[in-house]
């Protein structure tokens, strides 16, 4: 096995990660796991990246662009410097995130998933967090906000250097 | 609380005392960590004959010390600290409250009534185990969450931890441990209630060179975290139990596959697989039994289908997670067409003490069909939302009303819904039904994983079936055609009635549309998605009734349906309401009552969340 960094874009430690995987019993089903990896590493997977897998897993591109865009997890775009994710799991939904989420798209002035157009922001939902206790739950940088109220959107933008 | 209670030793500052801190998600999320680190910091800075641990295996028991343990369940009152061995539980701790914890209740033993928690009553409670969140439940697999370090195998061996394995190894043959499992009558948890020692008999029969143990901690169910509070309160009594499984029925390969969204679960299972390994209990020829066993751990990647388990097994294999007609069942053929055993995390957790205490033990907590227990993530509209532990058989009233405290803010109970996308609701006046698998299904609602929430009467059942059928169309995966298209249809029906366009024959359509959905569907997803909607039409058609004809929504959530007022007597025209409209649609003098333009209103609710007056109506 040949490794050398500049057939790939990928940093080198993740192409030696993926080695790794292409040398293991099975390997094809390593694939789940390298563009997680991936996706970790850079936020999104490039049609680059995509290539670059395939290559480094010895699959076929049509499978890996067929389980990338199976899954949620991965997305294709970048997401925004700061990405805004509304809890909509049903405990936060019957709490009222609908109106949360519809608030942060309003206030930001973006569809779902599209970032701001100073690439500051984006809004994302995701499916119970696993603090339904809190309930209706925003994430942002780690940063988790409990009880969220419509009220409380501008805020919540604010501790993140944004303005109307 | 009397004056005895209020001192806890007679000798504070001596006793050795251990403060635990939570750090399950909810209380991460409500800053655990930096109260931990405050501790930290001020005990080291304090003349307490303190010692602050955080590393596993190195636990002194002299001393002060100081840890993190997995979730206790009491997650709405978090972060939770408790000290022990006297096991005072302060609730709602802040940063600044560690400071009085360590004097006061450190070097002088008194006890900080403000930190209690308060019950319904306003009485103080003092300790974890007097408040009735706790004492109505029974815990087993919960039994260390909480109370021991999740990572340091140490403690969970000091708990009577890993005993079942070596006994399985050293005594049992793998027949003789899926009989037993049989005996208990330990059904899985994964929601649909398979006898477990069946389904592991059946493997243990195949003939196969290479077999393959999968633990299913997907919980894709929205509103569901019981899973993970147990691989992240006690990730070795799931592990142990796979073992005990993989042994008796062949495997030497297992999987975790669990969902991404769970770092903390994840990073806790990892170190625990890591020790078990280090320790000899994973690996080639265990214990000196011959079973050869090593576990790996994937991740999912955000698919609700991938909990069902022949979509997770192709997504372990690297594939498009979608799902197959059974038979062949796992068991035949499953991982690399190899007969693989599939089993919820918490069926696993429940295996150790069943070897331990025997089948006749197990088979005696709960009822005769549903042994055991059951973990729930109660939450919604509850006072005390978290995690609880209870025997089958008990009634919902009893785990909504007594354990849960009830519905907050005087408002009246609606309906309580199980079994999450899967499941249906149980309405108010059916609250005495048992928990159990049969009971539930025969009130038209599933056990499921263990979702359970509860809804106040401002909950509208229209828009809860709606929010169940947009989650499963949008997790269908697209196969068949029953699940895909009805799901698509479903949800235009619920869309139009929830604004006011609903027409006479939706509710039949509805009807209809689901049995067929119900029939035709390839997997489970399908096959249970149309659930919401038939058991809120059962229990609830009226509320869908007045939603078609008279365009109303009794619960007041429908957005479109709601008319805002501004009554004249209450309002004093401050004028906070004409300041946060959207659309400016609110007008009136200063001083005087204002007015909405019904024309122009987009219904978004600001004004009567801001006023302060109660002079905004929602009708
Ligand atoms: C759509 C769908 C989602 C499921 N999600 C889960 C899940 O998140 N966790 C789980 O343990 N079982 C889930 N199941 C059930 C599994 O298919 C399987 O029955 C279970 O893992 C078997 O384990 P048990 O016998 O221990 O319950 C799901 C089933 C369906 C149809
Ligand atoms: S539903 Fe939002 S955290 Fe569980």
């Amino acid at each position: 096995m040949s490794c050398c960094s500049e057939e790939y874009t990928l940093k080198e430690k993740i192409v030696e990660k993926l080695q790794d995987f292409r040398g293991r019993d099975r390997s094809d089903s390593y694939l789940i796991p390298a563009l997680q990896i991936v996706q970790e590493e850079y936020g999104y997977l490039s049609r680059q990246h995509l290539d670059e897998v395939a290559r480094l897993l010895s699959v076929p591109y049509a499978r890996v662009t067929g389980v990338a865009s199976f899954y949620q997890f991965f997305n294709f775009q970048p997401a925004g410097e700061y990405e805004i994710i509304i809890c909509t799991g049903t405990a936060c939904h019957v709490r009222g995130a609908g109106a949360v989420f519809d608030r942060f798209l309003e206030e930001l002035g973006v569809e779902p998933e599209e970032p701001t157009e100073d690439g500051k922001f984006s809004v994302t939902d995701a499916r119970c967090v696993g603090a339904c206790s809190k309930a209706p739950v925003v994430i942002i940088e780690e940063k988790v906000y409990s009880h969220v109220a419509p009220d409380d959107v501008p805020d919540i933008l604010a501790d993140f250097g944004y303005s109307p | 609380m009397t004056e005895q209670a209020k001192t806890l030793t007679s000798n504070p500052g001596t006793e050795k005392a251990r403060v635990i801190v939570c750090a399950g998600t909810p209380c991460v999320s409500a800053g655990a960590l930096d109260i931990y680190e405050e501790f930290e910091e001020r005990l080291s800075a304090v003349d307490l004959p303190a010692e602050v641990v955080l590393e596993d295996e190195k636990v002194e028991n002299e001393g002060l010390s100081l840890d993190l343990t997995g979730c206790p369940g009491f997650c709405e009152q978090g972060p939770l600290v408790r000290i022990d061995p006297v096991g005072i539980l302060y609730t709602n701790v802040t940063v600044e409250d560690v400071e009085t914890i360590i004097d006061k209740t450190l070097a002088q033993g008194e006890v900080i009534e403000d930190l209690c928690y308060e019950d319904v009553s306003g009485q103080r409670v003092l300790r974890e185990n007097e408040i009735s969140f706790y004492s109505s439940q029974k815990r087993l697999v919960l039994d260390n969450c909480g109370y021991i370090r999740p990572d340091s195998l140490g403690d969970y061996r000091r708990a009577g931890g890993l005993k079942a394995l070596q006994k399985v190894l050293a005594e049992m043959t793998p027949e003789q441990v899926c009989d037993q499992i049989l005996a208990s009558n330990l059904r899985g948890r994964g929601g649909a209630g398979y006898p477990t020692g069946q389904k592991w008999k059946f493997t243990l029969s195949q003939q196969a060179e290479e077999k393959f143990i999968v633990a299913n901690c997907d919980e894709g169910d929205p509103g569901a975290f019981m899973d993970r509070s147990l691989i992240e309160g006690d990730p070795y009594r799931v592990l142990e139990g796979m073992i005990i499984g993989a042994y008796a029925v062949g495997a030497s390969q297992g999987f975790v596959y669990i969902r991404i969204e769970y770092p903390l679960a994840i990073k806790r299972l990892e170190k625990a697989v890591e020790n078990l390994r280090e320790q000899g209990f994973l690996g080639k020829n265990i214990l000196d039994s011959g079973l050869d066993l090593d576990i790996d751990i994937r991740r999912g990647a955000g698919a609700f289908v991938c909990g069902e388990e022949t979509a997770l097994l192709h997504s372990i294999e690297g594939k498009r997670g979608m799902p197959r007609p059974r038979p062949p069942y796992p068991s035949q053929s499953g991982l690399w067409d190899r007969p693989t055993v599939i089993n919820n995390v918490e069926t696993l957790a429940n295996v150790p003490d069943i070897i331990n205490r025997g089948a006749d033990w197990y088979s005696d907590i709960g009822t005769e069909n549903s042994p055991g227990t059951k973990v729930f993530a109660l939450a919604g509209d509850v006072v005390n939302t978290g995690l609880v532990e209870v025997p089958m058989g008990i009634s919902l009233e009893e785990v909504v009303n007594e354990i849960g405290g009830g519905v907050p803010g005087g408002k009246k109970l609606k309906a309580v819904q199980t079994g999450g996308p899967a499941g249906g609701c149980i309405p108010a006046d059916e609250l005495d039904v048992k928990v159990d698998f049969e009971s539930l299904a025969e009130k038209g609602s599933i056990m499921g994983s263990g979702g359970m929430i509860v809804m106040d009467e401002e909950t509208c059942m229209v828009d809860l079936a709606k929010y169940f059928i947009e989650f499963s169309r949008e997790e269908s995966c697209g196969k068949c055609t029953p699940c895909r298209e009805g799901n698509t249809r479903l949800l235009e029906i619920l869309e139009r009635i929830t604004r006011g366009a609903g027409k006479e024959e939706d509710i039949d359509l509805l009807r209809r549309l689901s049995e067929l959905e119900q029939k035709a569907s390839l997997c489970g997803l399908g096959q249970a998605a149309p659930n919401p909607v038939v058991s809120t039409l059962d229990y609830f058609e009226e509320e869908y009734r007045r939603h078609i004809e008279e365009q109303e929504c009794p619960a007041g959530a429908c957005r479109y349906l709601v008319t805002y007022l501004i009554e004249a007597d209450p309002c004093v025209g401050c004028g906070a309401c004409a300041r946060v409209c959207p659309v400016d649609c609110i007008s009136g003098e200063s001083q005087e009552p204002h007015e909405i333009d019904q024309n122009e209103c987009i219904k978004c609710g600001q004004c009567y969340e801001v006023c302060n007056f109660e002079a905004v109506l929602r009708k």
